[in-house]
């Protein structure tokens, strides 16, 4: 195969991107952190922090060889010369580059995307932990993050984001080799032929049904339903919610893995549909509550990134526009589901997440454009086989996600156990197990305490 | 010797405050407090889920008086924070056994 020639204008662009979405998991930690109480808001903003740690390291060491290493069946990849990114680093490889499957041009190396794709399962691990606020140890936390994201994510992300044309090369030898083929590569998006261009199965449902198999595991907060449990910090939620859509056009418009006209139409197709779930999520609020909530403002537009997020290259303006509000308005009448069925999903992770993932994954087949698609939706006068598609490549994602995760999660309680004490969550999980709490408001004695500080004497501060 | 201790709405203070200084009053002190009364709480709703938020801001207000003082400073407070409306709090006067002056060590009255 001729060697390809390095794309200045599609690489610059990607490893733009992946700074991006790598800024998504500290906007989601303040998404997180103000909607969780004060007594807890360190304990949910380091548990974005720490996927960050864990799963950098992991996807470096193991985390690419399992995702774009040589298929498997269809279902993960392994090229051993990728462990620790070997053959991405050193040798003859370095500085390979692929031709773009979308637009079929000459583009990226695979260093680039290695770490590009690097920040997509940092995030995934760090959207489960906004089911498990103020109870789960922090220790099974990162146990748990580094266990699931190797054999739930790493696999998941192959089936859907290990992807190939036919033209290009052939050989099944993995990323670094050449394309997969057509009958190569993550069974999802290969074989099936299943539609999600950023992650709306991989990503989203995959970290959704993970939440709720892990929070059937873990059990209720203490005082779920009987004490008010309110977000101690709404300005957070709302900075973290515009981190989180400024990062997601490094998300949806980077995995277009190029500079084209067609990142354009997922720029637009990106921030139409978010604008549009945010009515939609305000218009049942008015219709349910009789007020329009910040809270309500900030789900809707992280309900419209998530159900966008697949979608946002098959579809043309009016398709997102329509996804948009169906996931605002579906997603805000979804999180109070959990009132009703008695899980405690502490911030809607389930709700919004599992729920427009789901959303924006089906509508593709409903309101897909055939321009992008290259096979027709129902708008565009199809049968029902897209829609089939989609809802099988869902919702083997929801039960593998949710079976593997309910193991993994039993394992760890049989073993190293995965709640805090009844005690040390009534007193504050950032207390107790980080030894620090978050706000030191000022008061008499300008933030000093007024009885001691306890200290042991090497460290003691006498102020 | 008396203390006369006034819940307050948050908003009244300084008009209370004020006609407390006219009337003669030379100290008090003010705390933050929370609570409720026949006025109740008030409602919050986030995501679909409603919180009843039992405990209304209020401010304390205490001030120590002599004896013949009370009924007047009681007046004075009352008269100051009235809105006519649910929810403007309490005047309570109870009797205190000493009061001493930590720079000087007077006791009683000449404390005040």
């Amino acid at each position: 195969m001729e060697p390809a020639l390095i794309d200045g204008a599609n690489t610059g662009f990607i490893l733009v991107s992946a700074a991006l979405v790598l800024l998504m998991t500290p906007g989601l930690a303040f998404f997180y952190g103000g909607m969780s109480r004060s007594k807890s808001v360190l304990n949910m903003m380091m548990m974005s922090f720490s996927a960050i740690a864990i799963v950098s390291v992991l996807w470096v060491v193991v985390g690419y060889a399992i995702t774009f290493g040589a298929d498997q069946n269809g279902l993960w990849g392994w090229s051993s010369g990728l462990v620790g990114l070997g053959d991405l680093t050193n040798g003859a490889t370095f500085g390979a580059v692929e031709a773009d499957a979308v637009t079929n041009t000459y583009a990226l190396p695979d260093i680039v995307f290695a770490g590009f794709q690097m920040m997509f399962a940092i995030i995934t691990v760090a959207l489960i932990s906004g089911a498990v606020a103020d109870r789960m140890k922090f220790g099974a936390w990162m146990v748990f993050a580094a266990i699931w994201v190797t054999v739930i994510y790493f696999p998941v992300a192959h089936w859907v984001f290990a992807f190939g044309v036919a033209e290009e090369g052939g050989q099944a030898a993995g990323f670094a080799n050449g394309f997969f083929a057509e009958d190569s590569g993550g069974w999802i998006v290969n074989r099936l032929g299943a539609f999600d261009l950023a992650g709306g199965t991989a990503v989203h449902i995959n970290a959704g049904a993970a939440a709720l198999a892990l929070i059937l595991v873990l059990g209720k907060r203490r005082g779920f339903r009987k004490q008010p449990m309110r977000p101690h910090n709404l300005p957070f939620v709302m900075l973290g919610t515009g981190l989180l859509w400024f990062g997601w056009f490094g998300f949806n418009v980077g995995s277009t893995l190029g500079s084209t006209a067609y990142s354009g139409l997922v720029l637009i197709n990106t921030q139409v549909a978010t604008a549009a779930a945010v009515l939609g999520w305000l218009g049942v609020e008015k219709l349910r509550d009789g007020h329009m909530t910040t809270l309500g403002a900030a789900s809707g537009a992280v309900a419209g990134l998530v159900a966008i997020t697949p979608a946002c290259g098959f579809v043309n303006a009016w398709g997102a526009i329509a996804i948009g509000v169906v996931a605002g308005a579906v997603c805000a009448l979804a999180v109070t589901l959990k009132n009703r069925l008695g899980y405690d999903d502490a911030l809607d992770v389930v709700g919004v997440h599992l729920v427009g993932g789901l959303v924006g994954t089906l509508m593709i087949g409903v309101v897909g454009d055939q321009t992008h698609l290259l096979e027709e939706s129902l708008v565009d006068g199809g049968s029902l086989g897209v829609l089939g598609k989609q809802a099988l490549a869902a919702g083997a994602v929801l039960a593998f996600s949710f079976v593997g995760t309910l193991l993994i999660a039993l394992l760890l309680k049989a073993t190293i156990g995965i709640r805090i004490p009844e005690e040390e969550e009534e007193l504050g999980i950032d207390q107790v197990t980080h030894a620090e709490t978050a706000y030191e408001l000022g008061g008499i004695g300008g933030g000093a305490s007024l009885t001691g500080t306890g200290l042991p004497s090497s460290s003691r501060v006498d102020a | 010797m008396k203390l006369v201790t006034a819940i307050l709405k948050p908003f009244k203070l300084d008009e209370v405050k004020t006609a407390l200084e006219a009337a003669g009053v030379q100290g008090l002190t003010v705390s933050e407090v929370q609570g409720f009364g026949r006025q109740r709480g008030h409602t919050e709703v986030y995501r679909g889920a409603e919180y009843t938020v039992a405990f209304v801001p209020k401010v304390r207000l205490e001030v120590l008086v002599d004896d013949a003082d009370a009924a007047r400073v009681v007046d004075v407070v009352v008269a100051a924070a009235s809105t006519g409306s649910i929810g403007d709090g309490k005047v309570w006067v109870v009797p205190v056994d000493d009061v001493v002056r930590v720079r000087t060590g007077e006791r009683g009255p000449e404390a005040l």
